[in-house]
């Protein structure tokens, strides 16, 4: 079976700097930015959650219907936030 | 998950190969991902809502989480999800010690996450903010600090079951691999484990700004 193996410098590589991007959100949670603040503090996180997803959860080697799945969650999940606040955030 | 009468050699009698076993395993638990996202969805969505209309409560409400506990618990889980995909490349290079040991880990890991929630939650009831049963909240947002605390407990409290089985599930893993049988031809189950711990991992990464960093 060819599944390509993953030097172990490679993920601890991935997880430094998934930690140095934890210590970025909290210090950036501290900086007090106003309303940019959430926007910063989640598109952080996405970054984070790209990192995991591409190389811990091996979507970098996956097949393309796999990250055609996994990308569905996250389109999914947009339209439904996104629809949902074209609602709230045009109420008087 | 063909276990029973699953050799290292052969596939499952409806695969062609081990490759397309594995293919069909991961796009079937990614499948099941996707459907977990859109059921954590559904609180993001409430708790969107709910914030976008009580900005300064949500923040009032946010101060009374530890923050510290809740960044201590983020680099927990970061922490098991490296050690979890180290099990899972110790499983793709046939390494039976190091598949065990890295899934030992990911198990402490998990579990002291679960430990500092269970202080966080002690320390909640305590503070009077377990809404509806136990909610003593002095001053004029209550009420949206007390919509605050519903959101946090579903929330976490849903995540944290989701760790409890991913915990269990791991701790399968880790006699099935103590019990050698898995190999680097088939080692599927740690495979998906892992891509189910993962995740439980993202969706915090999701929490922990969104309940801990408000203002």
């Amino acid at each position: 079976m060819n599944i390509p193996v993953t030097p172990v410098r490679t993920y601890l590589g991935v997880a430094a700097l998934l930690m140095a991007l934890l210590i970025l959100t909290v210090v950036v949670a501290d900086l007090n930015l106003g309303p940019a603040g959430p926007f910063v503090a989640l598109s952080i996180a996405m970054v984070k959650a790209g990192l995991v997803a591409t190389w811990f959860m091996h979507l970098r080697h996956a097949a393309a219907l796999t990250r055609l799945f996994a990308l569905s969650g996250v389109a999914l999940l947009a339209i439904l936030i996104g629809l949902t606040l074209t609602d709230y955030l045009s109420r008087a | 998950m063909a276990m029973h009468g699953q050799t290292f050699d052969e596939p499952a009698m409806q695969f062609a190969d081990l490759r397309q076993q594995r293919e069909a395993a991961e796009l079937g638990m990614w499948g099941f991902l996707t459907t977990e996202v859109l059921l954590f969805g559904g609180l993001f969505v409430a708790y969107t809502i709910y914030r976008t209309h009580h900005p300064e409560a949500f923040a009032e409400a946010s101060h009374h989480l530890h923050r510290s506990l809740g960044t201590i618990n983020t680099a927990l889980l970061l922490g098991s999800s490296l050690t979890v995909a180290l099990a899972v490349r110790a499983a793709r290079v046939g390494s039976r010690r190091g598949t065990s040991l890295f899934l030992l880990l990911t198990l402490m890991l998990g579990g002291s996450f679960l430990g500092i929630k269970a202080m966080e939650y002690s320390a909640e009831w305590s503070a009077g903010l377990i809404p509806g049963i136990a909610f003593r909240y002095e001053g004029a947002n209550a009420a949206p600090v007390e919509l605050f605390f519903v959101l946090y407990f579903a929330m976490t409290g849903l995540h944290a079951l989701h760790m409890v089985a991913g915990l269990g599930v791991i701790a399968v893993l880790l006699v099935l691999s103590l019990r050698r049988r898995f190999s680097r031809s088939w080692h599927n189950p740690v495979e998906m484990g892992g891509l189910y711990w993962h995740f439980v991992d993202v969706v915090w990464l999701f929490l922990f700004p969104l309940l801990y960093l408000v203002g």
